[in-house]
């Protein structure tokens, strides 16, 4: 059992290692500072993706500016506000149902919503709130469980020397949680960064530099999957998706950081 | 400040509620034409069972594959694998879990396809190919939660197996995997919920042809691919049979989801 149980831990690591090796391998040599900084020529095919990076910064900067004060808040009033109770049961099981929820049909309602009845247009402006939707329940969750780790000594402290429970949850527990929620914030960054059904829908695919909030914008993911299924460029694919990637990796090793030092005492 | 907070919460909490009302008012047109055999828009037939079959079969050739590897995983994580091993493995499984779905449709599209249509036959383009890129997205899901619900077993039911006599095989199979049942259906049905919602990897890799598959190297369209496919130019009657199409598979989701806590509980 030993020796069949270590084969598939050897086989599912080398998937990884075999793709990051792949993107390295077919991607590498098209990632140069033309590439990143220059402007995009025929259809993409060839020139850089500056508005493609231009664009994704601007979307998924939008959506945590959106889904942090909400989540944060949210999470705030359940932690320390709420009174245990059927109001907080079922905000936890809507929040929870909202975590299921497939991204296609996020897209659909940003669509439906943005897009359409607030005329909103495929823009920057649509896929951002569409996104905020999507990065709520992490936000949420990730300070819930920062916010549930403050020792409660902290909060009977700040009450003790006469701090209203505003004071003692902005200037003590909030301090003492930052690390936790600047955690869920990156988590947030890392799925936002990688999402293209629902920003597909609601942002649309154009490929110039965005100048407002209501100008279209392409996402590296949707970027991606336009060059591949499209058959545009190989190597100019296999380049965005190693720039990807590698973003996406950062980020969520960023977070792992951040969490092993929020768990040090 | 608290109604700030508590206006943030019920807002969270609406969502997921509004999400689904719009995507069944916008559907509700074509709610009585979805279930039908024929999918061909031109001709205004929107039947989406073509779609559901797509999904079940897909998703059920993932789970085949990476329900005995995700739970293979959890038992070399818990089982086999020195902590500082395990310490090294899970963050490369987490990894595996953040990279994009775009990209795994990407490469699968580049190398499992081809690869598929020489070794295999047919145009490569398959439910095997959508079952064989979702397996590899759901198992780090699958390892994940089984590890936990592993984890939460007290060491003395494999002391005690092991102490009768029993093989550490033996006590795995007779005492750890059946103790930790919930848990592990919970990590499947999860899974299932995650294999389901997934759009951009599968609508890469399954050609998309609104046929019931015959077989596994037959193309086929899933209910997701459907919406993705066809969202960008659908109007009137159409429109709202995708919205329909979404409202069947957020359905879908659901239930699956409502099952997994079920399940968990």
């Amino acid at each position: 059992m030993k020796a069949i149980l270590s084969a598939l831990a050897v086989t599912v690591t080398g998937l990884l290692a075999g793709l990051l090796g792949l993107l390295v391998r077919k991607g590498a040599a098209f990632v140069t500072v033309d590439f990143l900084l220059g402007l995009p020529a025929r259809a993409g095919q060839s020139g850089g993706i500056l508005p493609v990076l231009v664009s994704t910064g601007l979307l998924v900067g939008g959506a945590l500016l959106l889904a942090l004060p909400l989540g944060a808040g949210t999470a705030l009033y359940l932690q320390e506000y709420a009174r245990p109770g059927r109001l907080v049961e079922g905000l936890r099981a809507l929040t929870e149902a909202l975590a299921g929820v497939p991204s296609i049909i996020f897209g659909l309602f940003g669509f439906s919503l943005f897009v359409i009845r607030l005329g909103w247009g495929w823009s920057l402006a649509s896929g951002s709130a569409t996104l905020a939707l999507m990065l709520l329940p992490t936000v949420i969750r990730t300070t819930e469980e920062a916010l549930a780790a403050v020792p409660r000594e902290l909060r009977e402290g700040a009450a003790a020397l006469g701090a209203t429970r505003w004071e003692a949850i902005r200037r003590v527990v909030l301090k003492s949680a930052a690390s936790g929620v600047l955690t869920g914030a990156v988590l947030a960054l890392g799925r936002a960064l990688g999402e293209t059904a629902a920003v597909l829908l609601t942002a649309g695919s154009d490929l110039g530099m965005p100048t407002s909030p209501l100008s279209p914008g392409r996402t590296m993911a949707v970027h991606l999957y336009i060059l591949a299924t499209e058959g545009l460029s190989e190597g100019r694919a296999y380049a965005t998706a190693l720039v990807l990637v590698a973003a996406v990796l950062a980020v969520n090793l960023a977070a792992n950081l951040l969490m092993a030092r929020g768990q040090r005492p | 400040m608290q109604s700030v907070l508590q206006a943030c919460a019920l807002a969270a909490g609406a969502a997921v509620l509004l999400i689904a009302a719009f995507v069944v008012a916008e559907g509700r047109p074509a709610l009585g034409a979805v279930f039908g055999p024929v999918w061909d828009p031109e001709a205004g037939a929107f039947g989406v069972l073509p779609m559901l079959a797509g999904s079940l079969a897909v998703t059920a050739g993932a789970l085949a594959l990476a329900v005995p590897a995700g739970i293979g995983m959890a038992l070399f994580l818990t089982e086999v694998a020195p902590p500082a091993l395990g310490t090294a493995v899970r963050p490369l499984l987490q990894a595996l879990a953040g990279v994009p779905s775009v990209v795994y449709g990407f490469v699968g599209l580049t190398l499992l396809v081809p690869a598929i249509r020489r070794g295999l036959g047919g145009p490569g383009f398959s439910a095997l190919a959508g079952a064989l890129v979702l397996a590899v997205m759901v198992l780090p899901t699958i390892a994940a939660v089984g590890e936990d619900a592993l984890r939460a077993l007290p060491p003395t039911f494999r002391e005690g197996a092991l102490a009768l006599g029993a093989t550490p095989w033996q006590a795995v199979r007779r005492v750890l995997l059946p103790a930790a049942r919930s848990g592990l259906v919970t990590a499947v049905v999860l899974g299932l919920g995650r294999a389901l919602g997934e759009t951009m990897a599968v609508l890469m890799v399954t050609g998309n042809v609104a046929a019931a598959p015959r077989s596994p190297l037959d193309p086929v369209r899933t209910l997701t691919g459907n919406i993705a496919m066809e969202m960008g130019y659908a109007v009137g009657q159409h429109r709202a049979a995708l919205f329909a199409t979404g409202a069947l598979l957020l359905a879908l989701v659901m239930l699956v989801n409502a099952a997994a806590r079920r399940a968990s509980r």
